[in-house]
């Protein structure tokens, strides 16, 4: 009883404190320090800048500003969760922690505590499972969607057969790089290629003992699962052992100017997958410019602009932002609660007729998230280095993944979730 | 003047061995304790909790193993991470494999699985000394995380290798997963911290200390006078595992919840806890805690008032964080090698002694 009359006061105390906040908190989990941060710099930049856009030009959303917290992570769970209860007091409307380590430890804590994690593209694959996981969002594309594309790329590039072929993982020794490796094994089993498992270590700066074994395995196709340092590294250790580079493809978050660049010439012809297109010749970047940069506001040292990686944070805050539009529209409130955000998540809908009004003309995939798909429609292009121009290019058209494959190990993966954790499906 | 033993009169042995032979020590003590048992658990909030009690009472306990193993006994060990992760594993598979256990029973027999890995990883320890064992015992750190890394039964076959912790409670009040009150992780982490430093301090100054500390000092002496190095150095292990083990178990399931091996257990786990008492001070069971209290709490303090307070950019506050905190263990390293605690131990003979000192 005495217990009892303690956790209410102890509850108490904590709802107390919670302040009423006017604006819409959205805090940015970032990681500007440490090996990561060659990838994690450019994409807070990314998102930083188009919130701050979205607050110059049309004073916020719904006429509610937004109100960025960044908090340095490091890319480490200890410090991620010192930031996510930092900043929960405060009102955060939604997580996006860039990494998956973090992801799965808010997983159970922020749907406890009802607020949405939006992990765009990485985090738990399984998290797609809208019926189970009814907090997390991984749209526009899971992990395995992007192992099937590339598989399926190598098929195209094979003239539609991997019999008898050899594919390589090159992949962080993490819960991040192993979750393609099911999906890999899944698809070997159907067509018929080999499939070698090389892990890197944290935090991936030495790769010589990996790219020796590929040049002893001569693998086919080696397909990398990195970030960080780790991306930079590979790609320069995949140009010495001179493995052609139009025969390595990375994930999307192997796919950025910052990975390539200090292999110089050599990393000509490097692939990746992509869920949006390269380049700057759209609405919202021309916003960011006049709005931001010319003001003066850019983001760190505002060198990251127009990158594969700061489109992607665009495209993040992009989402957020159009989430907190369509939360305000269902509940007929501008000042929205985090379980109202998730329902803002869970009706997201953006065609291309939206994405053109919003400044993202032909930019990325048709969003369409429902209850019980929160994955997205899963659909990627592969887009390719020119290392004399410095730029990427898309070399095919978005594509989807093998649906048969990719749905029924999420349906497997969730179901043993729910059933670990008691999780009926909150999906009628 | 007030900090002082005259006229404090001990008449029985046990009074004249008591650990506060001061009534003032004895009395600020419990004063504290009590302050911490039943006053703080009613404002406690989750920050407070998650980043800054926890992470400070679990390191605490994974330091004093640690210097029971160094301080005590003299056995470099820079295997902390590796039996962290042994006793984190062990309560996974317990949690999961029993789900009735009690959350102590599960901590407590986490705690004796470590204990076992530790005498095993302890034996070479009979034949190796300094440098040499510390290598020794980093083999045993990049063994076990290869081990969960690779051992599939040991994450119940989960595709990404993640483990993460369901809900478990302690008589009737639950202390593991998404949903507990942040008083009752609190209160728990509390009471393991102070049985633990009660264990330590009852231990190291009786016969088994006694003999550690012979061995630290000189083993071949020590072995002259009647101690058995054998029985010394691997109770020594044990111990030290044990500890380690109960922090390990505590961090994944009371504190994070979720972990996998090679980014919570590795290297710099076991470099962190050295450091905790080398600067807090070896040999001390104060100096765990202040040490544990100096690597983890003050980053997340400089952290917020260089960002809170003073609203400079997130990596520019922890690049100079990074530099004041480096600065400040160089300095203490140079004034005072024996660790903070050694301030401490100044202070409080300054203090008997004034306002005369001779």
């Amino acid at each position: 009883m005495k217990k009892f009359t303690l956790a209410a006061v102890a509850a108490a105390l904590v709802g107390s404190m919670v302040p009423a906040s006017a604006d819409h908190t959205i805090p940015l989990l970032s990681y500007r320090t440490g090996p990561y941060a060659p990838n994690g710099i450019p994409y807070a930049d990314g998102v930083t800048d188009y919130i701050n856009m979205i607050n110059a030009r049309d004073g916020g959303v719904g006429g509610v500003p937004i109100n960025l917290i960044e908090c340095e992570t490091g890319y480490n769970t200890e410090r991620g969760v010192e930031c996510y209860e930092s900043t929960k007091g405060q009102g955060a409307l939604v997580y996006f922690p860039l990494s998956t380590g973090i992801t799965y430890q808010l997983i159970p804590k922020a749907t406890a505590d009802d607020i949405p994690i939006h992990s765009m593209g990485y985090g738990r694959t399984s998290a797609a499972d809208g019926n189970t996981f009814s907090h997390v969002f991984n749209f526009p594309g899971t992990y395995w969607d992007a192992a099937s594309i590339i598989i399926k790329h190598m098929m195209d590039m094979e003239g539609g057969s991997l019999e008898g072929k050899k594919v390589a993982l090159v992949y962080h020794n993490s819960a991040y790089g192993k979750e393609p490796i099911r999906t890999l094994e899944e698809l070997s089993k159907k067509h018929g290629y080999e499939l070698l498992l090389l892990p890197v270590d944290h935090p991936g700066q030495e790769q010589k003992s990996t790219w020796l074994q590929v040049r002893k395995e001569k693998p086919d196709f080696v397909t990398m699962w990195g970030w960080g340092v780790m991306n930079q590294v590979a790609i320069s250790e995949a140009a010495s052992i001179r493995f052609p580079m139009d025969r390595f493809i990375g994930v999307w978050w192997s796919a950025s100017e910052n990975d390539v660049l200090p292999a110089g010439d050599k990393s000509d012809g490097y692939k990746a997958i992509a869920m949006n297109r390269p380049g700057t010749d759209f609405g919202a970047y021309r916003d960011i410019q006049k709005h931001v940069i010319d003001a003066g506001n850019a983001a760190g040292a505002g060198d990251q602009v127009g990158t594969i990686l700061y489109s992607r944070g665009m495209l993040n805050a992009a989402y957020m932002v159009e989430a907190i539009r369509t939360a305000q529209k269902i509940h007929g409130a501008a000042d929205i609660t985090p379980g109202m955000m998730r329902d803002g998540l869970e009706n997201l809908k953006i065609d291309q007729a939206r994405w053109t009004e919003m400044g993202f003309d032909n930019f990325t995939s048709t969003i369409d998230v429902t209850c019980e798909n929160h994955g997205g429609p899963g659909l990627g292009a592969i887009q390719q280095w020119d290392a004399s121009s410095k730029t990427w290019s898309l070399i095919t058209d978005f594509v989807g993944a093998d649906r048969d494959v990719v749905d029924a190990l999420i349906e497997a993966d969730a179901s043993a979730y729910a059933a670990e954790n008691n999780i009926s499906g909150h999906c009628k | 003047m007030f900090y002082r033993e005259a006229g404090d009169f001990k008449t029985s042995y046990q009074s004249d061995q008591a650990t506060f032979t001061l009534r003032l020590d004895k009395i600020l003590f419990w004063g504290l304790m009590a302050i911490a048992t039943f006053i703080v658990p009613f404002f406690v909030t989750e920050y407070w909790e998650k980043s800054v009690f926890l992470p400070f009472f679990i390191y605490s306990i994974a330091a004093l193993g640690l210097n029971i193993l160094t301080g005590y006994c003299g056995q470099v060990s820079l295997g902390t991470g590796g039996f962290m992760a042994v006793g984190a594993y062990a309560s996974f598979k317990l949690m999961t494999g029993i789900p009735n256990l009690d959350m102590f029973l599960v901590i407590m027999i986490a705690g004796l699985v470590t204990a076992l890995v530790g005498v095993l990883f302890g034996l070479p320890s009979l034949r190796i000394k300094g440098f040499y064992l510390a290598v020794a015992t980093l083999a045993s750190q990049f063994f076990l995380v290869w081990l969960f890394n690779k051992w599939e039964w040991s994450y119940n076959y989960s595709p990404t290798g993640q483990i993460n912790a369901p809900t478990r409670d302690f008589l009737g009040i639950d202390v593991t997963g998404p949903s507990t009150a942040p008083w009752a992780t609190y209160l728990f982490c509390l009471g393991l911290l102070f049985i633990f430093a009660w264990i330590t301090r009852n231990l190291v100054r009786g016969h088994i200390g006694r003999s550690w500390m012979a061995i630290r000092d000189m083993d071949i002496a020590a072995e002259i006078i009647g101690v058995n190095p054998l029985i010394a150095k691997l109770s020594a292990f044990a111990v030290s595992s044990f500890f380690i083990g109960v922090a390990g178990a505590l961090y994944f399931s009371v504190w994070l919840g979720a972990a996998e091996p090679t980014e919570a257990f590795a290297i710099d786990k076991s470099f962190d806890v050295l450091f905790m008492i080398i600067i807090g001070g070896l040999g001390s069971i104060l100096g765990s805690m202040i040490g544990a209290a100096f690597i983890i709490l003050l980053p997340i303090f400089f952290k917020n008032v260089l960002v809170g307070y003073c609203g400079i950019p997130t990596d520019i506050a922890e690049f100079t964080q990074i530099i004041f905190i480096g600065a400040l263990i160089i300095f203490f390293l140079i004034k005072e090698p024996h660790g903070i605690v050694a301030y401490w131990r100044t202070l409080k003979e300054k203090l008997r002694l004034w306002p005369f000192p001779y």
